[in-house]
C-alpha cells in the first residue's frame, strides 16, 4: 500500500476579505528551517508586490470609517470571537512554530497560548482605553472640555521575524481594537502562524478589508509604505536599515510611526497590554463646548 | 362604501417559549444547591396572575455562616488565579447569558411582572454585557486603580451583596461582575420576590465551572439579608434597595471595618425646557416613569416643565399614556406589566389617595380594563402639584408621575435640587451650553441630556446624598471591589 502524500498548500493574500493570489503571479517556497540543505518547502505563499499592496491599502480605507464607529463593545466581542478561534487551533499553531525549528514544542506552546491569552487581553481594552487614557480637561473657563481617543485609519504593520504569532498578534491588535484597519506584513521568514489568523478573521466576523494579511519580501514592501500617502501610521519591527527607511518616508507625510525592536521580549505582557500599546494608532481628540445658559 | 373597521387591537402576541421551573430550589453554596439548615422556604409567584412558579429557600443566620464560609475559603485560590484566567470564567458567563437569553428573559417576565419587551431587550443583554465589559478589566487594573506604587490592587476579599426585585438579574450582573473581576468572591442575596434568574444564573456558574464557593447565592428575606450584613467575615457590604433599608444598613456596619457602598432611592427630576425637541421629550417622560411600571430608582418622577410648554407638553403626555397598553406582560405587545407584588402596590395606591388627598389632580386612562387576578397599577401623572406635597417628595416606585412648572433655569434648578435624594435628572433642551450649564448646576450622579434611561457597563451610576454612594460600572465602580 502507498503512503498517503500530503496536499502541499500555497497560502494566498488576504485583502478586503477575500483570499486572492498576487495579481504579479509571484508566489514564494515557505522554507522549511529544520532543513539543511535549504531546499524544503513547508508550504507556498504568495508573494504580494506594489500594487496588491495598493489595493490592501484601499481596502483597509473603505473599511475603516465604519469600523471606528463601531461600539468598543462589538469590537471587543469580535476579537473575542477571534481569540477563541484561534484556541481552537492552538495545537495546529504550535506545530507550525514548532515546525520552524526554532523552538522546541514546550516553548512552541507557551508561544502559542500567551499569543491566544493575549488577544483575549486586548479584546478587553476596545470599551475601556478611553476611560483610562481620555477624559474631561480642567480648563480655567466655562467650557466643558473633553478629549477622546480616536483610532488614526489605516495603520502598515511589518511583524518581527521571530515570534510569528505572538509578534504579529501584539502589533497588529492594538489597531484593531481601537478601530484601525490594518495591513499586516507577517515575518517572512515564519509567515504561515498569521496566515491561519487571517483565516481565522472572516469567522470571527471582522469585517472585510480591516484585516489585511500580505506575504512578500520587505525590501520590496517597506519603501512602497514608506511613501504610499493614503497610510496614517506604521507599526514596525524591522531591523535598522529598514526602520531607517521609514523614517525618511514617513517624513514626507507625517505617517504616525512606532518601531518596535525585533529582539524585544514579546513573551513578557505587561508592557505589550497596556495604554502604551495603543501610541501611534489613536489620536486624541480635544473638544470644547461651551457652558452657560 | 362599506363602513371602514374601527376595530384597530392588536392580536395577542404571546412569548411561546415555556421556561422550566423547579417546584423548589435550594440554596447555591460551595457550588452546589443545598437544603437550608433553617427547613424554611417560601413561595414566589407570578404577579401578574398570582399562580405560584416555585417555593425558594430562606436562609437562616447558619446558612449564611455556611456560604460566607465557603466563600472565605475560595478566596484564597481565587485571588491567586491569574488575571487572564479569571477574566475566561466571566467571559463565558457573558455568553452562556446571551445563549439563554430567551429563557432568562421569559423567567425574569414571569418573576417580576415587567414586560417581556423589557426583559428581552434591556435586562438581559445588559446582563450579559455586565459580564463581558468587567471580564476585560480583570488584567488592566493596575491602570484603573493603581495602588501607591503603580501596581495592581489586591481584592477586598469577601463581599456579601443584597439586591433589589425591580432588575433582578441585571443587578446580580451589577454585583457580581465587578467583584469577581477584582478578584473578590461573593455571597448574593437576591430580593425574595425575584430569586428565579439569581438561581438560574446559578446553574450558569455551575456550567462554566466556576471554582465552588466564589459566587454563592442564598435566598431569603430580610432576616437572611440582615444576618449577611452583620456576619464578621465579611468584608465589604454592597447594597442596592430602598434608602430606609440602605439607613439600617449603614448603622449596623458603622464601627466595623466592613466597606459600604449603597445605591438607594431618588426622586429625580425630568427638566423639560422650551426650546426642547418636545416630541422626543415626551418620549423621554414615558421611558423614564412608565418603562418597568416605574419601578426604578432612577426614575424621573417629578416632571418640571417650562411653563410656556407645559399645556402642550401635558396635552402630548396625555395622548402618549392613552396609547399604553397595560396586559399580560409575557405578550410582546404590552408597555405595562404588572406590579412586583400586592405590598408595592398598596403602597403605590396609597400614595396616589394621598395625591388626591393633598390637593393634587389626578390623570389616568379610566377605560383600560385591567385583569382580575394579579397586582395592576394603571399610569397616571398629577398636575396641580406643590413641592411640599407628599407625591412631590417622597419616592413612590410606580407609575405615578408628578408634574410641576418653572419659568426660569434658576428656578428649574432650585426645584431640582429640592430634595434629599440626587440620583438622576433629566434635562431637555437644543442648546448645548444650557444643556452642560444645568448639568453642572444639579446635584445628580447620573445626569442625561436630551435622554432618559441610558445604562452602560462602562458608564458609572450611583447617587450624590441620601441616594447613595459608590459608583457601579466604568474605571470609577472598580474601585468600590479593590482593596
Amino acid at each position: 500500500m502507498t503512503e498517503r502524500s500530503e496536499i502541499t498548500k500555497t497560502w494566498k493574500l488576504f485583502i478586503g476579505g477575500a483570499f486572492p493570489r498576487s495579481e504579479s503571479g509571484r508566489v514564494a517556497p515557505v522554507k522549511d528551517l529544520t532543513d539543511r540543505s535549504g531546499g524544503k518547502a513547508l508550504a507556498y505563499a504568495a508573494q504580494a508586490s506594489r500594487k496588491d499592496l495598493r489595493d490592501a491599502v484601499e481596502a483597509a480605507r473603505a473599511a475603516q470609517e465604519k469600523w471606528a464607529a463601531s461600539s468598543g463593545y462589538l469590537r471587543g466581542q469580535i476579537i473575542y470571537r477571534l481569540a477563541e478561534l484561534l484556541d481552537g487551533r492552538r495545537e495546529e499553531l504550535i506545530e507550525v512554530v514548532r515546525m520552524s525549528g526554532r523552538v522546541g514544542k514546550s516553548k512552541a506552546r507557551t508561544e502559542v497560548e500567551v499569543a491566544i491569552d493575549r488577544t483575549l487581553s486586548f479584546a478587553g481594552w476596545c470599551d475601556k482605553l478611553e476611560s483610562v487614557v481620555g477624559g474631561r480637561n480642567a480648563v480655567a473657563g466655562p467650557f466643558h472640555c473633553f478629549s477622546q481617543i480616536e483610532a488614526t485609519g489605516v495603520v502598515a504593520v511589518f511583524a518581527p521575524e521571530e515570534f510569528p504569532l505572538i509578534g504579529f498578534l501584539t502589533l497588529t491588535l492594538p489597531a484593531i481594537a481601537c478601530g484601525c484597519s490594518v495591513i499586516a506584513m507577517p515575518s517572512s521568514v515564519e509567515p504561515i502562524p498569521a496566515l491561519i489568523v487571517a483565516e481565522c478573521a472572516p469567522s470571527a466576523d471582522i469585517p472585510p478589508g480591516v484585516l489585511n494579511v500580505l506575504t512578500g519580501l520587505r525590501e520590496e514592501l517597506v519603501p512602497v509604505v514608506a511613501a504610499h500617502r493614503d497610510v496614517d501610521a506604521v507599526v514596525a519591527s524591522v531591523e535598522p536599515e529598514m526602520a531607517k527607511i521609514l523614517q525618511l518616508g514617513v517624513a514626507e507625510n507625517m505617517k504616525r510611526v512606532r518601531l518596535v525592536d525585533p529582539q524585544a521580549k514579546f513573551l513578557e505582557d505587561l508592557a505589550w497590554s497596556s495604554p502604551s500599546a495603543f501610541q501611534a494608532v489613536t489620536e486624541v481628540k480635544t473638544v470644547w463646548h461651551t457652558v452657560g445658559l | 362604501m362599506t363602513t371602514p373597521s374601527t376595530n384597530w387591537d392588536y392580536a395577542p402576541a404571546p412569548e411561546s417559549t415555556k421556561v422550566e421551573i423547579k417546584s423548589q430550589y435550594g440554596l447555591f453554596i460551595d457550588g452546589a444547591f443545598r437544603e437550608p439548615r433553617s427547613g424554611r422556604s417560601i413561595e414566589t409567584i407570578n404577579p401578574a396572575n398570582e399562580s405560584s412558579l416555585s417555593r425558594i429557600s430562606e436562609a437562616d443566620a447558619a446558612d449564611v455562616n455556611l456560604a460566607v464560609v465557603a466563600a472565605r475559603k475560595a478566596l484564597k485560590n481565587w485571588r491567586r488565579v491569574p488575571a487572564l484566567e479569571r477574566a475566561k470564567y466571566l467571559y463565558r458567563i457573558a455568553r452562556r447569558i446571551q445563549e439563554r437569553a430567551r429563557e432568562l428573559a421569559v423567567l425574569e417576565t414571569m418573576d417580576n411582572g415587567k414586560p417581556i419587551r423589557e426583559s428581552r431587550d434591556e435586562d438581559v443583554p445588559q446582563a450579559a454585557a455586565h459580564f463581558f465589559h468587567h471580564a476585560g478589566w480583570c488584567d488592566k487594573l493596575r491602570w484603573a486603580c493603581p495602588t501607591a506604587n503603580g501596581s495592581a490592587p489586591e481584592p477586598i476579599g469577601v463581599c456579601g451583596q443584597i439586591i433589589p426585585w425591580n432588575f433582578p438579574l441585571m443587578m446580580a450582573a451589577w454585583k457580581i461582575a465587578p467583584a469577581l473581576a477584582c478578584g473578590n468572591t461573593v455571597v448574593l442575596k437576591p430580593a425574595e420576590t425575584t430569586s428565579l434568574t439569581a438561581l438560574r444564573l446559578a446553574e450558569i456558574l455551575q456550567e462554566i465551572d466556576l471554582p465552588p464557593g466564589v459566587v454563592n447565592i442564598i435566598t431569603g428575606a430580610g432576616e437572611t439579608g440582615r444576618e449577611l450584613v452583620a456576619h464578621g467575615d465579611v468584608d465589604k457590604i454592597a447594597f442596592t434597595g430602598s434608602t430606609d433599608v440602605g439607613r439600617a444598613i449603614a448603622s449596623t456596619v458603622a464601627g466595623t471595618k466592613k466597606r459600604l457602598t449603597l445605591e438607594l432611592g431618588g426622586k429625580s427630576p425630568n427638566i423639560i425646557f422650551a426650546d426642547a425637541a418636545i416630541d422626543q421629550a415626551v418620549e423621554g417622560i414615558v421611558s423614564s416613569i412608565w418603562a418597568n411600571q416605574g419601578q426604578v430608582c432612577c426614575a424621573g418622577s417629578r416632571l418640571l416643565v417650562e411653563e410656556s410648554v407645559a399645556d402642550e407638553v401635558i396635552e402630548k403626555l396625555r395622548l402618549r399614556m392613552r396609547s399604553l397598553r397595560v396586559g399580560d406582560p409575557l405578550d410582546k405587545n404590552t408597555d405595562i406589566g404588572a406590579i412586583n407584588s400586592r405590598g408595592q402596590l398598596d403602597r403605590i395606591e396609597s400614595f396616589i389617595k394621598l395625591g388626591v388627598a393633598e390637593g393634587a389632580q389626578r390623570h389616568d386612562v379610566s377605560d383600560v380594563a385591567l385583569p382580575s387576578k394579579g397586582f395592576w397599577c394603571k399610569p397616571c401623572f398629577f398636575t396641580e402639584v406643590q413641592p411640599a406635597h407628599t407625591i412631590a417628595r417622597e419616592e413612590i416606585f410606580g407609575p405615578v408621575l408628578a408634574v410641576m412648572t418653572f419659568r426660569t433655569p434658576d428656578e428649574a434648578v432650585s426645584r431640582a435640587n429640592n430634595t434629599m435624594y440626587g440620583l438622576s435628572a433629566g434635562i431637555w433642551t437644543s442648546r448645548g451650553s444650557k444643556a452642560y450649564e444645568v448639568a453642572r448646576q444639579i446635584k445628580s450622579g447620573v445626569i442625561w441630556c436630551n435622554t432618559f434611561n441610558q445604562f452602560d457597563p462602562a458608564a458609572p451610576f450611583g447617587g450624590y446624598r441620601e441616594s447613595g454612594f459608590g459608583r457601579e460600572g466604568g474605571r470609577s465602580g472598580l474601585s468600590a471591589y479593590c482593596a
